[in-house]
């Protein structure tokens, strides 16, 4: 397994009253797309809102290239590498697409300076993002919108991405399409961390995975190992479904 | 990136469709129906071009007060009542800073006059900016996200801001007069029109032009639209949300100053507490045209302009609460006002 690009270490957060994460303890090896499974409500979308600071550790180190981030604004950590796709997918509506990809291009005041090649390759990856550059992005379908959300994490290099859910409500050829797109993102050596309710959907693409349970990791390894191993699937994922049941 | 994705794109990035973003064209059409409908009421043409150009400045002015506050709730969700200090405070530099310079403004020289005008104007964006500076960082940024907070202590920072500009500037009302070559009418045949009224419509419609260039031509401008619908996900792609709050909290607060000036040449006084009366009318004008919607300001403050005077001339009782009505009217035909922002 390569060195972990980010590390959580006895990371707690808590939510109000409420205590969500009780000790996480991951590792993302760089270079490659981690799977972070779970039932509902064990902590995965939390645990990415901590990584990029939308929530507070309250305890706990969070070391992304070897640096700790868990105090850092949110802002910082993207300039350091970091995009995030949040599970509701944060799209702009009232902004067309090229506005909403305009806004994720730090870097570009204008459409003219994105890029071009890597919007090129976007297009070809999300054709409908062509289709509808200038359309207001509230009228797109719900694939269409996850593509929108995953192209704006993509239009800059980075070299870690996490996102929640994208498989969440879209009919199988956008899966298929999102998985197409996952393996091209994999091929520019930038790391992922997913979070995925959907086992078949994390089996095609993960290379690493972690199990939460409880607001912690119940296990991590080779997503190989678990998606051959049909005990292992039914004690992390099934016992732990049944036991909230 | 690999080579096959590049080939795959079906055409260069550059040839792109053609834009598909409707306009919303019936709010555009009430105010020239407004306009339609009272000229038979009227029944003279002098009469009506004469309340027309009236209400339209009365819009424009009540806009450039609205414009700020209208960005400070879109994008920050603040609900302050505060703009009245900032509108009372620019018109009392436009006092200081118009008496300091009766050369300029008594003299018989369209330039000087404007250019007279033209520094009460800065100063008075310049300290009412700073001022809405002091009072985001003291008041406005420990209550983000509270909003009966944000009520309480801006009403609160409200009271204290005037009783601060009664201190420097007494408790009595104080004469803001109009400069020499700006005093009076044009008169063409029947038609009389005050020229400040003019000068009025042209710094608004200057306002709303500048606000919608930078809202729709810049990255700033796309930033703070952003925020508008989702602040969260705006500092999620990378920027300080914060530091654009507090940049629109002064911007916003520069507007009501420059709205302060303009709102005490038009009444021609000022007082303390004209803020805090003008405040009910930016209200109902934010709210008409949908909370954080700039376009929806604009169309609303022609339209209370309009109606106002057109209801002040053909009946006077009704004129008192016919800005009501008109909202009531809006909001039961479009309960987010005018132009809703969908995604708040």
């Amino acid at each position: 397994m390569n060195e972990p690009l980010l590390q959580l270490d006895g990371v707690h957060t808590h939510i109000g009253a409420y205590h969500i994460l009780h000790g996480v303890d991951l590792k993302v090896p760089r270079g490659q797309l981690t799977m972070l499974l779970g039932r509902n409500g064990a902590g995965k979308s939390t645990t990415l809102r901590t990584i990029m600071g939308l929530w507070r550790a309250s305890r706990g180190h969070i070391i992304f290239d070897d640096h700790d981030i868990a105090a850092k604004p949110t802002a910082d950590l993207v300039r350091s590498g970091i995009a995030y796709v949040p599970e509701n997918m944060g799209i702009f509506g009232d902004l067309t697409v090229r506005e909403n990809m305009l806004l994720a291009a730090r870097q570009a005041r204008s459409v003219d300076e994105i890029d071009a090649k890597r919007l090129e390759w976007i297009f070809g990856l999300f054709p409908a993002m062509k289709k509808f550059w200038q359309h207001p992005a509230g009228k797109l379908s719900g694939g269409q919108k996850q593509m929108l959300a995953v192209s704006r994490a993509m239009i800059e290099p980075r070299k870690l991405i996490l996102i929640d859910e994208p498989s969440k409500g879209l009919a199988p050829a956008i899966i298929a399409n999102m998985i197409a797109a996952f393996r091209e993102l994999k091929q520019t050596d930038t790391t992922i961390l997913l979070v995925e309710q959907n086992f078949n959907f994390a089996r095609q693409l993960g290379d690493t995975v972690a199990v939460m349970d409880n607001g912690r990791i119940v296990h991590s390894g080779l997503m190989a190992a678990l998606a051959e191993d049909q005990d292992l699937q039914t004690r992390l994922l099934g016992l732990s479904l049944a036991a909230h049941q | 990136m690999s080579a096959r994705v590049s080939t795959n794109a079906p055409e260069p990035a550059q040839a792109m469709i053609s834009a598909k973003r409707r306009i919303d064209w019936l709010p555009l059409l009430l105010a020239p129906l407004l306009m339609l409908i009272a000229y038979p009421l009227i029944g003279s043409s002098s009469t009506w071009i004469t309340l027309t150009v009236a209400g339209l400045a009365m819009g424009m002015i009540i806009f450039i007060i609205a414009s700020g506050l209208t960005l400070i709730f879109g994008l920050m969700d603040v609900f302050t009542f505060a703009n009245g200090i900032f509108i009372a405070l620019g018109a009392f530099v436009a006092v200081s800073v118009l008496g300091a310079l009766p050369q300029w403004t008594g003299a018989d020289s369209l330039g000087l006059n404007l250019a007279a005008l033209g520094v009460a104007v800065l100063a008075a964006m310049l300290a009412a900016g700073l001022a809405g500076l002091v009072f985001e960082r003291l008041l406005i940024r420990r209550v983000y996200g509270q909003h009966l907070k944000q009520i309480l202590i801006t009403m609160g920072g409200m009271v204290v801001g005037e009783e601060l500009i009664k201190m420097v500037w007494g408790t009595q009302q104080m004469e803001l007069p109009l400069p020499a070559t700006l005093s009076g009418s044009l008169v063409w045949g029947d038609v009389a029109i005050e020229k400040y009224r003019l000068l009025a419509l042209l710094v608004g419609l200057s306002v709303f032009v500048c606000v919608i260039v930078v809202l729709n031509r810049t990255k700033v401008g796309l930033l703070i639209r952003a925020g508008v619908q989702d602040r969260e996900m705006v500092e999620s792609l990378g920027y300080r949300i914060q530091r654009l709050f507090i940049g629109v909290f002064a911007v916003g607060s520069a507007l009501a100053g420059l709205g302060g000036v303009m709102w005490g040449l038009y009444q021609q006084n000022v007082t303390p507490q004209m803020g805090a009366q003008v405040n009910v009318l930016i209200f109902m004008v934010i709210i008409m045209g949908g909370l954080g919607s700039t376009s929806g300001s604009f169309l609303g403050a022609i339209l209370i302009g309009l109606v106002a005077n057109y209801t002040g001339f053909l009946m006077p009782k009704v004129a008192l609460f016919s800005n009501i009505l008109l909202m009531v009217a809006i909001l039961l035909w479009r309960p987010q006002g005018l132009y809703s922002i969908s995604s708040r």
